[in-house]
């Protein structure tokens, strides 16, 4: 190929795609001439993730620019996809149809609120920080608003709502890296951090965008196959998507039917859940209504609050550029998140319904216990069946899974081959690195760059920066894959409280400083002060003192409170001190209009 | 540097562009969901309507309205001689 890897994007990128469409017919044919379904699971998992150190290896740089901020030079669209990998956890992967599953018309709250978020961050955020030209979002905050203690505040945010989102990550790929690879889950999450490091720590940002790119790719080839397979295999329809409000109007019947809701379960098994929440039911109360919506506000500020997210529009030639890239993110983000609610749905109609060969509901225990696919989850604990009353049927109180079950199992539930269950576990695995990758490299940026390189040494030299933030990349990976194997808590819970820990923080601080002139250092530093602190004494107080939540606004929802406190705070502080100077307002005027250059020099 | 008038025409119009995305972002994020009960009882495309909102009505205002927005707001920076 002629011409810089630049101006070979879609060629480069085309025919990756074509390579792992390729890659997915070997494996079929594989299956075919009787490989083993574990060998091929082994195959999908190692053969991406060396494609992904290859370009890791490939992207290796000893240029700030290039590092930390991918030498600004991501086209939109490619900007796009590799914020979608960046953004779609390991959780939304696998455990999204979950919620959906398990919680119904409650948990749409998580879909309407991580797209919504998007609006926030194209309507007041990317843009601006773009024309800022940081390198991190503490370099914002830490420039925009003078002074040490903003900028260390802002770290200090950013490290611990970053640190309990990559725990969740690092745990995601040694579930799936110990399941595909047949080795103990303290084994699988070191062999998780060799590959997210593999790919993040000769080239940086620039690394990490490239793989992003190959990533999203694998994640929503993995995602969509087996949904548009299965659907149209059972005759759901052409386009899932579009076709399964019937199903929904059905599983409405089947809960009648089966008794979902007033059947209550009378054993527990760790970890599993019977299914008790009704699918379409919308929330009928002030108090339900209300805990829908602020949700949806936490996930949306937090998501527009997010580092890792918001560093991603640093990486792009021009304002232009990171407004169009926050426009593709959310399409590509929006290709995921509205399949998982129609495979939730068509899941738990294939379990649900007598008249489908697939259903269990109902059916004689013996019967369901000698099926392949109950054999093999249970054996590994992620489904459990128990004949509670003992009459030999299955009754839906006497059905336990995980919810990570109905992305994995679908393909086996639906009767497709097994590799594409190996697809979906490469899937799950791109999904859970790229995360990951993002949340390290804005962790370990933020350390070398504010606090090492702007507060410790203004004087180091550029090989030594490099150094250092990759020494922090490595060091804070290995403290994520330590945590994770201590297995301290579940995937979603903690994801969750990374948005309220980030909104409370960051959002006002980030959003008045473009937004409100007269926001000023002493405003901006009681901001963060105030809301991070009042979110975790609120945290604390819900969750491990016993407290009892304020207007319904339980510890997935703290956010509300610190943000409240954040703004409170801010506003009445930055109003009781000196307007910014000059020279401050200036800046701010020259981040509100796209031409021009950017505040800070390249260095 | 002193804000043009240019700059601060630019300014005006994006701000009144920022309230009319956000007013639509409120409408569809927190205002309809609101009524999902409500919306329940009405049926679209085989969906109950508020499950259908949640599930994949909002998120499609959701890319409309940037795909839309972003528009509006280059040829608002266009027409100021703002943009790059």
């Amino acid at each position: 190929m002629n011409g810089r890897f630049i101006d070979n994007l879609p060629k480069v990128y085309g025919l990756y795609t074509g390579g792992f469409l390729v890659f997915i017919g070997l494996m079929a044919i594989l299956e075919q001439l009787g490989t083993p379904a574990d060998t091929l699971g082994v195959l999908f998992v190692a053969f991406t993730i060396a494609i992904y150190a290859t370009i890791g290896w490939l992207s290796r740089t000893m240029e700030t620019g290039a590092y930390y901020v991918a030498g600004r030079e991501v086209p939109s669209l490619y900007n796009g996809m590799a914020t979608a990998a960046d953004w779609m956890s390991g959780a939304s992967f696998v455990a999204m149809a979950g919620g959906v599953y398990f919680g119904g018309y409650g948990y749409l709250a998580f879909i309407v609120g991580w797209t919504g978020g998007y609006v926030l961050v194209n309507s007041l955020m990317a843009p601006y920080l773009r024309k800022f030209g940081c390198y991190t979002v503490p370099d914002f905050i830490g420039t925009r608003y003078g002074g040490n203690t903003a900028r260390l505040l802002a770290v200090i945010v950013l490290v611990v709502a970053s640190f309990t989102y990559v725990t969740a990550q690092i745990n995601a790929t040694g579930t799936i890296a110990a399941r595909a690879l047949q080795i103990p889950f303290e084994v699988g999450v070191w062999f998780g951090l060799l590959g997210i490091l593999l790919c993040s720590m000769l080239g940086g940002m620039r690394a990490v965008t490239w793989t992003q790119v190959a990533q999203y790719i694998v994640l929503i080839i993995a995602y969509l196959v087996p949904v548009f397979w299965m659907s149209n295999a059972q005759d759901f329809g052409l386009i899932p998507q579009l076709s399964y409000g019937a199903a929904v109007d059905r599983i409405t019947e089947l809960e009648a039917l089966h008794g979902v809701g007033t059947m209550v379960p009378s054993e527990t098994f760790p970890g599993l859940r019977a299914l008790t929440t009704a699918h379409s039911m919308a929330p009928d109360s002030v108090l339900a209504s209300w805990k829908f919506i602020t949700l949806v506000l936490v996930l949306m500020c937090g998501t527009a609050s997010l580092p890792h997210i918001l560093m991603r529009y640093f990486t792009t030639p021009s304002v232009r550029e990171a407004r169009r890239s926050v426009v593709w993110s959310l399409f590509f983000i929006f290709l995921l998140y509205f399949t998982a609610p129609a495979l939730a749905t068509f899941t738990k109609l294939q379990i649900m319904d007598p008249n489908l060969a697939t259903g269990i509901i109902g059916k004689s225990i013996a019967d369901v216990q000698s099926l392949e696919w109950i054999q093999k989850w249970s054996s590994v604990g992620f489904l459990a069946i128990s004949d509670s009353n003992g009459d030999g049927l299955l009754q839906i109180n006497e059905f336990f899974m995980r919810g990570d079950i109905v992305v994995l199992a679908t393909p086996e539930i639906a009767g497709l081959p097994y590799v594409i269950s190996g697809l979906v576990a490469a899937g799950g695995m791109a999904a859970a690195m790229s995360t990951a990758d993002g949340l390290l490299l804005a962790i370990a940026n933020a350390l070398s760059h504010d606090l090492y390189y702007k507060i410790i040494d203004p004087e180091a030299d550029t090989r030594t920066r490099l150094i250092v933030a990759r020494v922090l990349l490595v060091i804070i990976g290995a403290g994520g894959a330590l945590v994770a194997s201590l297995q301290l808590s579940s995937i979603l819970g903690a994801v969750a409280w990374a948005f309220s820990f980030a909104c409370s923080g960051l959002f006002f601080p980030l959003v008045l400083g473009v937004w409100w002139k007269r926001a000023n250092r002493q405003g901006a530093i009681a901001g963060m002060a105030v809301g991070f602190i009042v979110g975790f004494w609120y945290l604390y107080h819900v969750r491990f003192a016993g407290g009892t939540p304020f207007l319904g606004l339980d510890h997935l929802r703290f956010g509300i409170v610190g943000m409240a406190a954040s703004l409170i705070a801010m506003v009445g502080v930055s109003l009781a001190t000196e307007e910014p100077d000059a020279e401050t307002q200036a800046m701010v005027d020259a981040i509100r209009i796209p031409s021009g250059k950017t505040i800070l020099d390249e260095s | 540097m002193k804000p043009s008038s240019a700059h601060t025409e630019h300014w005006e119009r994006t701000r009144r562009l920022t309230f009319i995305t956000l007013g639509i972002w409120f409408f569809f994020s927190f205002f309809i969901h609101w009524f999902g009960a409500e919306m329940n009882n009405l049926s679209f495309m085989g969906f109950p309507l508020g499950f259908y909102m949640a599930a994949q009505g909002s998120p499609v205002a959701f890319v409309i309205l940037l795909f839309w927005s972003t528009r509006k707001q280059e040829a608002i920076d266009e027409e100021c001689g703002v943009a790059e």
